[in-house]
């Protein structure tokens, strides 16, 4: 799977933003997923020690918001829960809906430690 | 994971991205952070980078996804056989090893670059901006970009290109739509291949497959062809003009498009 390349680049956008934030360490980081992002969290999960080896998040805990697939549908106008092989319209079944929810891969916030300043 | 599968970062993303974190609120020592940014999002940079630069040149770029061993490059061989005294065409060719399919297609007398991605299982935006520096846009109308043989991770990752295309052989079984969704839903058009062999296989069903596709939500259009018979192409040369003619459109208003489904889309509806 691809799911160490994008913890790759998830870690380069959470050092970056220690490194603004002048923290020390990230204590914790949390992703907002929907199953239709393509990416395992839990293949995500494995992957994240080794990407986050030293550097300030080695330790953090990797939280993940599990977003659920949600259609609206372009014919009827009602929103359904659907899952990722059947995005149908759960009130009229036609195929012409859109999805609202359930493609998400987002780093949606950081816990930081702050660098106690010498003055 | 990597070890297992083959897959590892790509040489071109290790470098730091620019984020657009905000502080949310203070506690004792700690700092929560509230990002909302795309994990890719320094990739999608990249492909809407390259996406400029196709449009400066009035370049449509097709992206052709499918398993390996579907017929991308034949379809390709036939398309250059076809159209070739009609439109310019570049490829960008994705494998882990070997040179053998850019091969095939400067045979042709076509440019082509070949990325080889080592143990990695798909082609990144960094990749193909990598390759662009080795083709004169100037000197094309369409630039088809074929990624590594895989159904599972090409789909996560914006490229640049305009348009997808999924292909789905007769030989793969025409469940796969249902298998593998991520992939058939980003196709703007899917392509049922090596048609010429359904009389053999009696357990495919095109209709069925297509079935499958409409469960996606997609409304992609869905043809059969053979290449390698030279069966039914004219409908995809047809979507191949036509895209080439809305992309001069588009080009000439200032405008753009992507494809239907796309990564970015994540971003439009992930704040609620």
């Amino acid at each position: 799977m691809h799911e160490l390349a994008v913890c790759q680049s998830l870690m380069a956008q959470v050092v970056d933003i220690a490194a603004r934030e002048n923290a020390e360490r990230v204590t914790s980081i949390t992703l907002r997923m929907g199953p239709l992002s393509g990416v395992e969290p839990d293949l995500l999960a494995e992957a994240f020690p080794i990407a986050a080896a030293g550097t300030p998040a080695e330790g953090a805990e990797l939280r993940f918001e599990r977003l659920p697939v949600r259609v609206r549908c372009t014919t009827c106008g009602a929103e359904s829960d659907a899952t990722v092989n059947r995005l149908l319209c759960g009130a009229c079944g036609d195929y012409r809906t859109r999805l609202i929810s359930g493609d998400e891969m987002l780093l949606a916030s950081l816990e930081l430690e702050r660098r106690v300043s010498a003055g | 994971m990597c070890d297992t599968c083959g897959c590892n970062v790509t040489a071109g993303n290790r470098h730091l991205v620019e984020a657009e974190g905000k502080l949310a609120r203070t506690e004792s020592g700690r700092e929560a952070v509230a990002v909302l940014q795309g994990l890719l999002s320094e990739n999608d940079h990249v492909a809407a980078h390259n996406r400029e630069h196709f449009d400066r040149h009035g370049v449509l770029a097709v992206n052709l996804m499918s398993s390996p061993g579907s017929g991308k490059t034949a379809l390709l061989e036939a398309t250059i056989d076809a159209l070739g005294g009609e439109l310019r065409f570049g490829v960008v060719e994705g494998d882990l090893e070997t040179e053998n399919d850019a091969a095939r297609i400067r045979a042709k007398g076509v440019p082509a670059v070949q990325i080889t991605t080592g143990t990695a299982c798909h082609l990144d935006a960094h990749m193909v901006h990598k390759a662009l520096h080795q083709l004169d846009l100037g000197e094309l109308d369409v630039l088809f970009i074929e990624n590594v043989g895989n159904l599972v991770c090409p789909a996560s990752f914006d490229l640049g290109q305009h348009r997808n295309v999924t292909l789905l052989s007769v030989t793969e079984g025409d469940d796969k739509p249902a298998k593998y969704p991520v992939m058939f839903r980003a196709g703007d058009l899917m392509l049922i291949t090596k048609s010429d062999l359904l009389e053999v296989l009696d357990d495919f069903d095109p209709a069925r497959a297509e079935h499958h596709l409409r469960h996606l939500a997609s409304d992609a259009p869905v043809l059969s062809l053979s290449a390698r018979r030279g069966l039914d192409l004219e409908a995809w040369f047809g979507w191949v003009r036509a895209e080439v003619g809305a992309q001069r459109t588009r080009v000439a208003a200032g405008q753009t498009s992507t494809p239907k489904v796309q990564p970015e889309g994540r971003l439009l509806h992930s704040h609620g």
